[in-house]
């Protein structure tokens, strides 16, 4: 193996997207040496490009996923602390928009299922608002007459990943932080139950090289499963997820909605300057990444129906963006099988609402302090063997 | 379950359904409960109700799937060590469906396939006329159909006639679960076809199941009951015992509706006390 490493790091983060930008900030921050990989041109290209950026863990919590609730809760609600530290450290602005979500209805049935969702969160105490549909137009005139029911969501709202991304990444290289893109990991590199760092691919910039570090985060989102040099039994499951989704601009200006809509299935998400995403379907496709005449024209047709003025709106961006999927659609955060490794990777759906949380468990994770309760079900451990296991 | 007296409780339950074995094509299954696999919230959720299901079938919509994809519902199946019916859901016309179909053989290996011909997006209904053409070009290219058809007898003996393996009638629309809204239809699909006859769409609880089964259906298919529910691993264990507790009361035999009451007690031959004076 050529020996080119001139510096040795405390901590390389693997993976430039929301996740490995807001850990490798963090940890920067907080007097570490810290290198970020990323494979591509640029930081945030992958999931975090695609996203929309709903902040919404109330409007999206599901009955079977209690933990995972508490958890996108806590980050919300470390949200505007997030920002602001932010907005110290980087003049860039992160985009954040306390709109709140309006989740509604066009029928019948939407409606009874979306009394069954309000039953669900008065059950677990989170706040909702049923609103009657002359109600939820007043607030939203550009909501279609036809709807039937509507349930207001006062603290779920957004942030434009694209933004906060170039937020963190200026973040980081102003603390400090070394910043690599075209910098393709290959393999971790370890020595017994130690990671030493990692070994980047052939072809990327600093070809072949390897970066010593005495600790190593993964956060390669949907890629995660081409990383190398993990033990078998160490690896945590991460599956692409495909979503189409869409960047409209009203030419007219804000104003057309400003709450984030949910709807059934979709989400439109407004940035409060007349730009829009619509999103997403979800697909089980491997890495396949196009975009579909199908998948355009239902995500249009359903927002059409329910905002009939997002007609007039220009179609800036279509794109498909993978979601890292685990088994039980949560991430894994914390130390990991080996030594040094520790993994922030699998976020789903959930990536930009839980970047707060995930950058605070894994300083901890890093510093080597105990991890708040709430990680406890999020241990990479339950899916991979016991060290003890994998050193057998 | 197998520490379950054999001849009491679940234990009589299981050993009565594999005495009992459902035929489809000449292959026979122990369950007869099949499963769809959209609208789980995660892989593991699916797993799970998979698993407790005892299903051996599942059905996976080839146009919402890449096969191939590593880490994807193939593998949750492949570790429940239960089969592919591959399923043409999205389809809306013969061709397209047929294309979709034979997309399948090959990326599943398997010649069966669940034919879905759709009528429009709101309702999911089948659409009679293309579902039939679909039927007849499939089964002459050596695939064995199993068509989701209407509940309409004369649609099911027509899909019969061109060579389908079996009949999935709907008893309401896919996703309603609005259960049977037509029993005597499933009635009387059951009586006129030699099939076996699967109920395809409409059940919303374990109810609905065991009512498909005493009509007399071989077996049940069920998604969104499932997925859907609250907590699907229960659903699916309520629904498994649903179906198979409506086949036995099936082959029990009912007894007939009366408009008055009868004492189970007969009183012929009853003691005289003394104390009745008619």
């Amino acid at each position: 193996m050529p020996q080119r490493t001139h510096h040795s790091f405390d901590v390389a983060v693997v993976g430039g997207g929301i996740i490995g930008l807001a850990v490798a900030w963090r940890a920067q921050r907080h007097g570490m040496r810290v290198v970020l990989l990323e494979r591509a041109p640029a930081v945030a290209t992958g999931a975090t490009h695609a996203a929309a950026g709903m902040l919404a863990p109330v409007s999206e919590a599901h009955v079977a996923e209690r933990e995972l609730l508490a958890l996108g809760l806590e980050s919300a609600a470390r949200y505007p602390d997030f920002v602001a530290q932010l907005a110290q450290a980087s003049p860039l602005d992160a985009g954040f928009l306390a709109c709140g979500t309006l989740r509604v209805a066009r029928d019948r049935d939407e409606a009874e299922a979306l009394d069954r969702e309000r039953a669900v969160r008065e059950r677990l105490g989170l706040p909702v608002e049923r609103l009657l549909p002359t109600a939820a137009r007043r607030r939203e005139s550009g909501l279609a007459p036809t709807i039937r029911l509507a349930l207001e969501f006062a603290d779920d709202h957004a942030v434009d990943p694209r933004a906060i991304s170039a937020a963190l990444a200026d973040a980081f290289t102003r603390a400090g932080g070394e910043l690599r893109t075209g910098a393709e990991a290959a393999a971790l590199t370890s020595a017994g139950d130690r990671v030493t760092g990692v070994a980047l691919a052939s072809g990327a910039a600093g070809d072949g090289a390897s970066i010593a570090a005495d600790q190593v985060v993964v956060a390669t989102g949907a890629w995660t499963e081409r990383l190398g040099g993990l033990p078998a039994g160490a690896r945590v499951p991460v599956r692409p997820v495909k979503g189409q989704i869409l960047r409209l601009r009203d030419p007219a200006g804000p104003g057309l909605m400003t709450r984030v809509l949910r709807m059934d299935p979709g989400y439109l998400v407004p940035r409060g300057d007349g730009r829009y995403v619509l999103g997403a379907t979800m697909e089980e496709r491997g890495y396949e990444t196009d975009v579909t005449a199908g998948g355009v024209f239902e995500l249009l047709r359903d927002a059409i129906e329910l905002v009939p003025g997002l007609s007039e709106l220009v179609i800036e961006e279509v794109e498909a963006g993978l979601r890292p999927g685990t088994p039980d659609n949560a991430p894994a955060l914390g130390a990991g099988a080996l030594r040094g490794l520790h993994w922030a990777a699998g976020h789903h759906r959930n990536g930009i609402l839980l970047a707060p949380i995930t950058a605070d468990l894994l300083l901890q994770s890093l510093t080597g302090s105990p991890l708040d309760p709430l990680a406890a079900p999020f241990a990479p451990g339950r899916f991979t063997t016991t060290t003890k296991e994998v050193a057998a | 379950m197998s520490t379950v007296d054999p001849t009491t409780g679940t234990g009589a339950l299981d050993a009565a359904a594999a005495a009992d074995p459902l035929t489809i094509a000449g292959r026979a299954f122990r369950s007869r409960l099949l499963l769809g696999t959209g609208g789980f919230q995660s892989l593991e959720a699916m797993a799970e109700a998979i698993k407790v299901s005892g299903s051996e079938l599942v059905t996976v919509a080839l146009r919402r799937i890449d096969p191939g994809a590593a880490g994807s519902i193939m593998d949750v199946i492949a570790d429940a060590g239960v089969e592919v019916l591959p399923n043409t859901a999205g389809c809306y016309t013969a061709r397209d469906a047929v294309t979709t179909a034979r997309l399948a053989r090959e990326a599943f290996e398997t010649n069966w396939v669940k034919l879905e011909v759709i009528g429009d997006d709101r309702t999911l209904l089948p659409d009679a006329i293309e579902l039939v053409e679909a039927a007849e070009i499939l089964v002459d290219d050596g695939f064995v159909v199993l068509p989701y058809t209407t509940d309409d007898p004369i649609l099911a003996r027509r899909l019969e006639d061109v060579g389908c393996a079996a009949v999935m009638p709907l008893g309401s629309p896919i996703g309603s679960g609005m259960g049977i809204n037509n029993p005597y239809n499933i009635a009387i699909i059951r009586e006129r076809t030699q099939l076996p006859v699967v109920l395809d769409a409409g059940v919303g609880t374990a109810s609905d199941a065991a009512l498909a089964m005493e009509l007399g259906c071989d077996a049940v298919l069920c998604a969104s009951a499932i997925s859907r529910a609250h907590d699907p691993r229960a659903m699916s264990l309520a629904i498994k015992a649903a179906v198979e507790a409506g086949r036995l009361a099936r082959v029990a035999g009912r007894i007939p509706r009366r408009l008055h009451a009868e004492a189970s007690t007969p009183d012929a031959g009853l003691p005289d006390f003394g104390v009745a004076d008619a």
